[in-house]
């Protein structure tokens, strides 16, 4: 009777299996999350399943045993009963609510960032394309490569309407925001190549704002990455802007002007004239150089001119990769 | 009525006043606005099936090869528009409510006829506005028209598309404020509020809705406007507007759309399940209050189309749990509704497969919009095929089958016309299938990745695709049986009878059929509960003796 039982199990479940290989019901897991995401999702699936069941056995088992001129016994029908109305508020809130919980931990899980970072790459998304811009200098368009098993966070920012980054195999997805910046993190844990979409509608050629996110071992790509690099980093890079747009002429330490000092900013807590303390993140960096009149760091004049319509999303990029690399130089011994 | 034809009265409201095009146009009977009302939102139902009909041709294939990308990105869009503002969310209200309401309550016509004559010239002037600017160009900012895209980059006709969507909303806002006022004041003797047929609630709790949130659409449109005409930064940033900001207020206004747009779907469920499960709706105080609370509630949980937005993690979080709470009420209805069929006497009639139906598609739909709420797998499945299938499950799975069933409930009292029975119970069961068909396959295509609104997509996808666009014929088959048979029904359909249904409420036992202009002749004192099928119907008499006269008259069909 057992072995008839095991049999059984087997028999339903090995093709399920089987087509659960074979891509038919959710993707493929490259990421940490996304068992961890699937097993609730089919917790999910398996509860639905359950009480949509329930239902429509109740209204078929009903239609038809209480079909007129059935002969069966229809005595004091029930019109109201607190007791029953009562016991499914309160049970399907009790359920309701386990759900949400078992949500939530999943969702701040997957959406703060983790306690380190191995990789920081930054993606500009424009009609209809996505650029990607690794610190070591290399660039990519509607193509990404990773080392497999690093912890990768995503800065992002639209030239344009808004985006969506979109890898259903990591199960991730952020939008992309014109002038704003969205962080989305994940680590790929296996290689291969993997589905880009752009999930928001951003107009005509919105579904060819697809892309390629390629997963290798930290040596294949480390050995692309040599492949590819150019001649100066994007620290290097914005260093350059930095001179040629005139910041060095006021930020400098020697400089005449008295300016904020930029070596050690990064991350660091930033005093303003209003007494708030705000963190130098890519958002407050940002902002300090586009809309300067906006926070004021305490003690300072606000001398500084807006570089709103002066420097593009890509080159923004570099001038915070270079004075973000300044805070590593300091840190480093 | 004596004196009357068998089985028809001598006048009632198709009769009376005249045949021209003036008695309808001027018409401030609220039975002929509400079929002024149903022959234009068919129209407008059989242009946006045109265009979703199209969609899915374009989608058996991968590839572009029926249409561009530019007409694609017009379909989907003004599929959306003519759908949700042109059909939803007029249908049943504007049809059956204006019918309805007032013979439900006791009430010769509703508080203010002009107003509801002129709702429905708003509503037509809306409309053909926002035809116009199909027929000129369309638009392709799909139908959430998200800034900035739809404020600064597209190339379409906003403007006027938007100006067509704000006129018809004030049509939907007087038909609101009539139903609220008729609701209150104009009941007959006796008709107290729990008295009142659950239709009643749950078209009072939409109208609620309407007047506060449609004004929140009319002014984010007409922002959009200003900025798309003037150039005023609102929205886009890079003239220093928020481009959150407009989903914000988008979805304050149309996440309670969503419940304008089922709410009177459950209304017309109630009637039904009551009247063929042939007893008194299980826990009525219960099933009134949860339109109420959904219409509140309804008004918190629209951060839940944000969810990677941007908007921050806490507000994320407190959006997911506000929409479990308002899942409550709408699991509450459904249990009550199955809790109905326990002890009834069931007659599977077309118009009882329609609500039937509806439970079932509307749980399934509400329990996918519970995974949907899990902030934790909207990041996976937003804006992913999943979520089409999960808004169509509630949209078309529940308020369009409600609607159907609405149709095939009422239409003998509204044409005095009886319609084929077997045809109607072929086409309710096509149109279940092919719903299913059609939308379950996407659920599956959303997880696997396919995102909404492409033109083209990866090859894998295909297959579900394909099953999608063979349920999206037989569906298109089973809406247009009903047209063929009930347009049929009209010239040659046998006579009804003034209750043909056996069922309870002042429209089936004291008016004829088709209703007198003033709808009753005395206003009725009401001395019954609702749904009071313990004790036979007032007219049960009139109607047997009608039914044993047109037997007696050769005529086939009657007992």
């Amino acid at each position: 009777m057992r072995r008839l039982l095991v049999y059984l199990v087997l028999l339903v479940s090995a093709p399920v299996a089987a087509v659960a290989q074979e891509r038919m019901f959710w993707p493929e897991q490259a990421s940490e999350q996304a068992p961890r995401l699937d097993a609730f999702y089919l917790a999910l699936v398996a509860i639905n399943g359950a009480v949509m069941v329930l239902i429509a056995a109740l209204i078929i088992v009903f239609a038809w045993y209480y079909r007129r001129g059935s002969h069966v016994n229809r005595r004091f029908p029930p019109h109201d009963l607190l007791l029953l109305e009562t016991s499914w508020i309160v049970g399907t809130l009790l359920i309701f609510l386990a759900i949400f919980a078992w949500s939530t931990v999943l969702f701040f899980r997957v959406q703060s960032p983790p306690s380190g970072i191995d990789l920081d790459i930054y993606a500009v998304a424009r009609q209809w394309m996505w650029k990607f811009q690794h610190p070591e200098g290399p660039s990519e368009i509607n193509e990404l490569h990773l080392p497999v098993g690093h912890r990768v966070r995503l800065t992002m920012v639209s030239q344009d309407v808004i985006h969506s980054f979109f890898v259903p195999a990591f199960r991730v997805k952020m939008d992309v925001l014109p002038g704003r910046y969205t962080s989305v993190y994940f680590t790929p844990t296996r290689t291969g190549t993997y589905h880009l979409f752009c999930a928001e509608y951003c107009g005509t050629d919105h579904s060819g704002m697809r892309g390629q996110i390629i997963v290798m071992e930290p040596a294949d790509y480390q050995h692309w990455l040599d492949g590819q690099r150019p001649e100066t980093t994007l620290a290097q890079e914005g260093r350059i802007l930095y001179l040629r747009h005139g910041c060095s002429g006021c930020h400098e330490p020697e400089s005449q002007i008295l300016a904020p000092s930029l070596r050690g900013l990064w991350g660091s807590s930033v005093r303003l004239e209003n007494g708030e303390r705000v963190t130098a993140d890519h958002r407050y960096v940002r902002d300090a150089i586009l809309l300067p009149q906006r926070e004021i760091v305490a003690g300072y004049e606000p001398i500084m001119p807006s570089y709103t319509g002066v420097i593009d999303e890509a080159d923004m990029l570099r001038l915070l990769e270079y004075i973000r690399s300044l805070s590593r130089e300091e840190a480093a011994p | 009525m004596k004196e009357a034809m068998i089985g028809q009265p001598g006048r009632h409201y198709l009769n009376e006043g005249g045949f021209g095009w003036k008695s309808w146009l001027l018409t401030t009977d609220h039975k002929r606005i509400g079929i002024l009302y149903m022959i234009s939102i068919t129209s407008f139902f059989l242009l946006g099936g045109i265009f979703a009909l199209l969609i899915r041709l374009e989608l058996l294939t991968p590839q572009a090869d029926l249409v561009s990308s530019e007409t694609y990105n017009r379909l989907f869009t003004m599929h959306g528009v003519v759908m949700v503002w042109f059909f939803l969310i007029p249908s049943i209200p504007a049809v059956f409510g204006n019918f309805l309401i007032p013979i439900m309550i006791g009430a010769r016509d509703m508080a203010f006829p002009r107003l509801n004559l002129a709702s429905w010239y708003l509503f037509m002037l809306g409309g053909i506005v926002a035809i116009g600017a199909i027929v000129i160009g369309g638009v392709d900012t799909g139908w959430t028209f998200y800034t900035p895209y739809s404020s600064t980059y597209a190339n379409a006709y906003v403007v006027l598309t938007v100006i067509g969507i704000f006129i018809a909303g004030f049509g939907t806002i007087f038909t609101a404020i009539n139903f609220i006022v008729t609701t209150h004041t104009m009941r007959a003797p006796g008709m107290g509020w729990f008295r009142l047929p659950l239709f009643i609630w749950s078209n009072y709790a939409t109208a609620i809705i309407v007047i506060l949130a449609t004004p929140v659409i009319g002014i984010t449109l007409v922002l959009v406007g200003v900025e798309r005409l003037l150039g005023f930064g609102i929205f886009d940033p890079a003239m220093g507007g928020d481009p959150l900001l407009f989903q914000h207020m988008f979805w304050f206004y149309s996440h309670p759309a969503v419940y304008i747009m089922i709410l009177p779907g459950m209304g017309v469920v109630s009637e039904l399940v009551a009247c063929f499960a042939y007893r008194r709706i299980f826990g009525y105080i219960f099933v009134a209050f949860a339109s109420i609370a959904i219409a509140l509630l309804g008004f918190f949980v629209w951060g839940h189309h944000m969810f990677v937005s941007g908007q921050s993690l806490f507000a994320g979080l407190l959006f997911s749990l506000l929409s479990y709470l308002v899942a409550v009420p709408s699991a509450v209805k459904v249990f009550n509704w199955t809790a109905t069929l326990y002890k009834g006497s069931i007659r599977l009639e077309a118009p009882m497969i329609y609500a039937l139906g509806f439970i079932g598609l509307f749980t399934l739909g509400g329990l996918t919009g519970l995974m949907l709420a899990a902030a934790a797998i909207d990041i996976h499945v937003h804006d992913t095929y999943f979520v089409i299938a999960h808004f169509h499950y509630i949209m078309v799975g529940g308020m369009v089958l409600a609607y159907m069933g609405a149709l095939h409930f009422w239409w003998p009292k509204i044409t005095g016309r009886l319609y084929p029975n077997g045809w109607a119970i072929i086409a309710a069961i096509l149109i279940f299938v092919g719903f299913n068909l059609t939308f379950f396959p996407q659920f599956v295509l959303g997880y696997l990745g396919m995102p909404r609104r492409y033109h083209t997509y990866p090859e894998e996808f295909q297959m579900l695709n394909v099953l999608s666009t063979a349920g999206a014929t037989i569906l298109g088959g089973g809406y247009a049986l009903p047209l063929g048979y009930l347009l049929w029904s009209l010239g040659w359909g046998k006579r009804a009878g003034p209750n043909p249904w056996d069922a309870r409420g002042l429209e089936w036992e004291m008016t004829t059929t088709p209703p007198i202009k003033e709808n009753f002749e005395v206003i009725p004192l009401v001395e019954r509960e609702a749904y009071d099928y313990a004790e036979p119907a007032l007219n049960i008499g009139e109607q047997l003796r009608f039914e044993r006269e047109m037997a007696a008259q050769g005529e086939k069909g009657y007992r």
